[in-house]
């Protein structure tokens, strides 16, 4: 199959709407934000070199913070003050996508704004200052009439720059719950589909490239004192505004929200459960790539209706807990804890998607490891790789701690590059997924873990508080609970992981229904 | 002289940190006086100049204009009021000829079509030619013209005083001489008190009615050409012969019944 017949790319465009509407959407409510801060301030400091020293000092900080990051912490801030607002003022607001995103972009776009507007203003021949006071302009009448007007063209090129930054940064705003131009990247890269990638990376530099051109033509009409072309650009763009939220305009709730992490399994799940909700007659759609925690959060608040995770994760990371128990007590337990909070524990799927040590058969036959017991004996010649959690996660510390673990080094990676590393020897050791289905593709071993150290990861249902009486999405969601055993779902996750028309996360989803529900 | 002069100032003194700029400065100008003010540079001239319209405000002394302290005046009103001809234009470069020239009739709030009518007026005065300059960007006139039109734009809400920096200074000789006299013109037409700053003697003496000189913050010496020269001051008198000391050298080599 070419490159160009690849279906793939009629599945990218069918989601071109939806992302691009709301990747300019994001971008525009940033920038406009981003502009009404900046500009007072650049205006308020210019005669005041040290209040203006202080403030282009922490913009310039806040754009050495990487974009993912400084995205990332926008949530947990929002959470907190929506707590405050609810214990206050008994209203809350959604910490989750928009608000988040469109906050952190408006933050990275105000250094270029407030260092163009400076310098612009700034720049002006003080003469022409005297000569505003001198025919008799107030201060005011000064700003408006002769600086504003003539610092404008370097302030609009550090608009033109700001704009391509936000443009480019939104596309990260995907795993904090903001549709964007990013869920192409996201999900091409997790489930190795280069076309989304592709598609993705060419759709943003297209918009981005577009809006410079159009902006810098603006720029050169206000240089140049010519109306013609500020006015080609200006229309320019609110045409491009238009055309990309026009579409997505009007268009009704979206219904469920299925949520997914960022990894292959979860893109294929939440789509096998957007199916069974469409197929009930309920409308649906999934929201794909959201971050761990980020997602439980989204749950708790109604912002993702449901979603599947890992007892084990939850265990640790919701409950705090340490001591490990057995299956069925652990999601037991479990389902009390999270009922406490009025989330439903609807059921597990079946399957147990655990981390577990792993290396190349060949390689532990070879050692004689079989177990993590035997492992410690050669750790400390080795080198391990784990996800990007994985290492400050308590299992890793538990691990450690029951077999005395000691690695001659330890790397981070993205979870579906681990496999291949370890196959061809870059590293000797990953910390992978029992559920996942490169072990059988590369032939590799899953080591016993006879102390019991790791907890179990069942693959758990889960619902938010105000679905909790929802007997229609219940129903139509029950056919799956037990039914996805560990092989099903390894063949699945190796089907998702190919890099062909059948690999995408629908068409897996849809191999997936065709097996488990005829039994 | 007139009972009421147009400026008058008192023991007026400003300094800039330690420098004393304007130093116990006494000086009437008449109603309709043309007064130029001659000194080298940073001996206070456009200091001096700019207190009357508190562009600069005083450290001490009094200063009238036609009869008011103007600090019981509120500065903008002041400049509005006070026409001012900046050294090589001060023109807005994003503003059109005719924007530059209704300015200050547009901060007073007069109406548009009334700015319009006295733009046309006022480049007919400074003699622009009315439908090749009126909707032009400064940066596309000459010195001269720009010039010209820093002077209209001084003169349109209709001031009876003018203040002018070195307003000729950065011209070619021609226009120079050509504006100076167009202005004296002006200047009589029109019954203005102008107050110039320049230091090129020889302007001083063609264009004015009274030259005072002033060194180091002091005005030296006040008068009309004839009574500078009766001055016992060394610098005023060295900068009086300097005009004579030209026009000899320009006889000697210069045919007496040649086209200058």
């Amino acid at each position: 199959m070419s490159l160009f017949t690849d279906p793939r790319w009629g599945e990218a465009l069918s989601h071109l709407a939806d992302y691009l509407g709301n990747h300019v959407r994001v971008s525009l409510a940033a920038l406009a934000l981003g502009l009404a801060v900046s500009l007072p301030l650049a205006i308020l400091t210019r005669n005041r070199p040290a209040p203006r020293g202080i403030l282009l000092a922490l913009a310039s900080i806040v754009q050495t913070v990487p974009g993912l990051a400084l995205l990332a912490l926008f949530y947990p801030l929002l959470l907190l003050a929506a707590s405050v607002t609810l214990a206050w003022f008994g209203v809350s607001f959604s910490a989750f996508g928009f608000l988040p995103a469109m906050l952190a972009l408006a933050l990275y776009s105000m250094l270029p704004v407030l260092r163009n507007g400076i310098t612009g203003l700034n720049g002006i021949d003080p003469a022409l200052i005297e000569a505003a006071k001198g025919v008799g302009m107030t201060a005011r009448q000064s700003l408006v009439m002769v600086e504003l007007p003539l610092a404008l063209p370097v302030m609009m090129a550090g608009i033109r720059t700001a704009t391509v930054w936000v443009i480019g940064t939104a596309t990260l705003s995907t795993p904090i719950g903001q549709t964007s131009l990013g869920n192409y990247i996201f999900a091409g890269l997790q489930t190795q589909n280069w076309v989304f990638v592709l598609f993705g990376c060419l759709a943003s530099a297209l918009l981005a490239l577009a809006v410079d051109q159009l902006l810098g033509l603006i720029e050169s009409g206000l240089r140049l004192r010519s109306r013609l072309r500020s006015g080609l650009g200006a229309v320019g763009i609110a045409a491009l505004v238009a055309a990309t939220l026009v579409p997505t305009m009007g268009r009704s709730s979206q219904g469920y929200v299925v949520g997914a992490k960022t990894f292959a399994e979860q893109y294929v799940l939440s789509a096998l459960m957007r199916d069974r909700l469409q197929a009930a007659g309920l409308s649906a759609t999934a929201r794909s790539g959201l971050g761990s925690s980020v997602i439980f959060e989204a749950l708790k608040a109604g912002d993702v209706d449901l979603y599947v995770d890992y007892s084990g994760t939850l265990w640790a990371n919701q409950l705090h807990r340490t001591d490990i128990k057995p299956r069925a007590e652990l999601v037991a337990e479990l389902k009390t804890a999270l009922a406490r909070e009025n989330i439903t524990l609807l059921g597990e799927l079946g399957f147990e998607n655990a981390y577990a040590l792993v290396m190349p058969k060949k390689r532990a036959e070879a050692l004689g490891i079989r177990t993590i017991a035997d492992l410690s004996a050669h750790a400390s010649t080795l080198s391990i790789a784990g996800d990007y959690e994985f290492f400050s996660r308590p299992e890793w510390a538990a691990l450690q701690k029951a077999y005395g673990l000691q690695f001659r080094a330890q790397r981070q990676m993205q979870p579906d590059f681990m496999y291949a590393a370890v196959a061809s020897g870059e590293v000797d050791v990953i910390a992978g997924y029992t559920s996942d289905g490169l072990i059988a593709k590369y032939d590799l071993t899953a080591l016993d873990d006879p102390k019991h150290a790791i907890p179990p990861y069942d693959a758990i249902l889960l619902l938010a508080p105000k679905r909790a009486g929802d007997e229609r999405l219940q129903a139509a969601l029950k056919p799956l609970l037990g039914r996805i055993d560990i092989t099903t779902m390894r063949e699945a996750n190796l089907r998702a992981s190919g890099n062909d028309a059948n690999s995408s996360p629908d068409a897996v989803a849809k191999w997936l229904w065709g097996k488990v529900g005829k039994q | 002289m007139s009972p009421k002069p147009a400026i008058s100032y008192q023991h007026v003194t400003k300094s800039f940190g330690s420098l004393r700029a304007v130093d116990d400065v006494s000086l009437d100008i008449a109603e309709g006086e043309f007064l130029a003010i001659v000194g080298g540079s940073g001996s206070g001239k456009t200091t001096l100049l700019r207190l009357a319209n508190r562009l600069i405000e005083a450290d001490g002394g009094t200063i009238l204009v036609e009869g008011e302290d103007v600090q019981n005046v509120d500065p903008v009103a002041l400049r509005r009021r006070i026409g001012y001809v900046f050294q090589s234009g001060g023109l807005f470069p994003h503003l059109s000829v005719a924007d530059n020239i209704g300015i200050t009739p547009k901060l007073l709030g007069e109406p548009a079509a009334a700015i319009a009518g006295r733009v046309d007026e006022l480049l007919e005065l400074v003699q622009l030619d009315r439908a090749s300059h009126r909707d032009r960007l400064p940066e596309a006139l000459s010195g001269g013209q720009r010039q010209r039109v820093g002077v209209a734009r001084a003169l349109a809400a209709k001031p009876r005083i003018v203040l002018m920096d070195e307003p000729f200074g950065a011209l070619d000789p021609l226009t120079r001489d050509a504006l100076g006299d167009d202005y004296r013109a002006l200047h009589r037409s029109l019954g203005l008190t102008t107050v110039m700053i320049t230091h090129d003697m020889t302007e001083a003496i063609l264009l004015a009615d009274r030259i005072a000189v002033m060194r180091g913050g002091k005005v030296l010496a006040q008068g009309t050409p004839a009574e500078l020269s009766s001055s016992d001051d060394a610098y005023v008198l060295e900068l009086l012969r300097t005009p004579r000391r030209q026009v000899d050298r320009l006889n000697a080599l210069l045919p007496q019944s040649g086209a200058a």
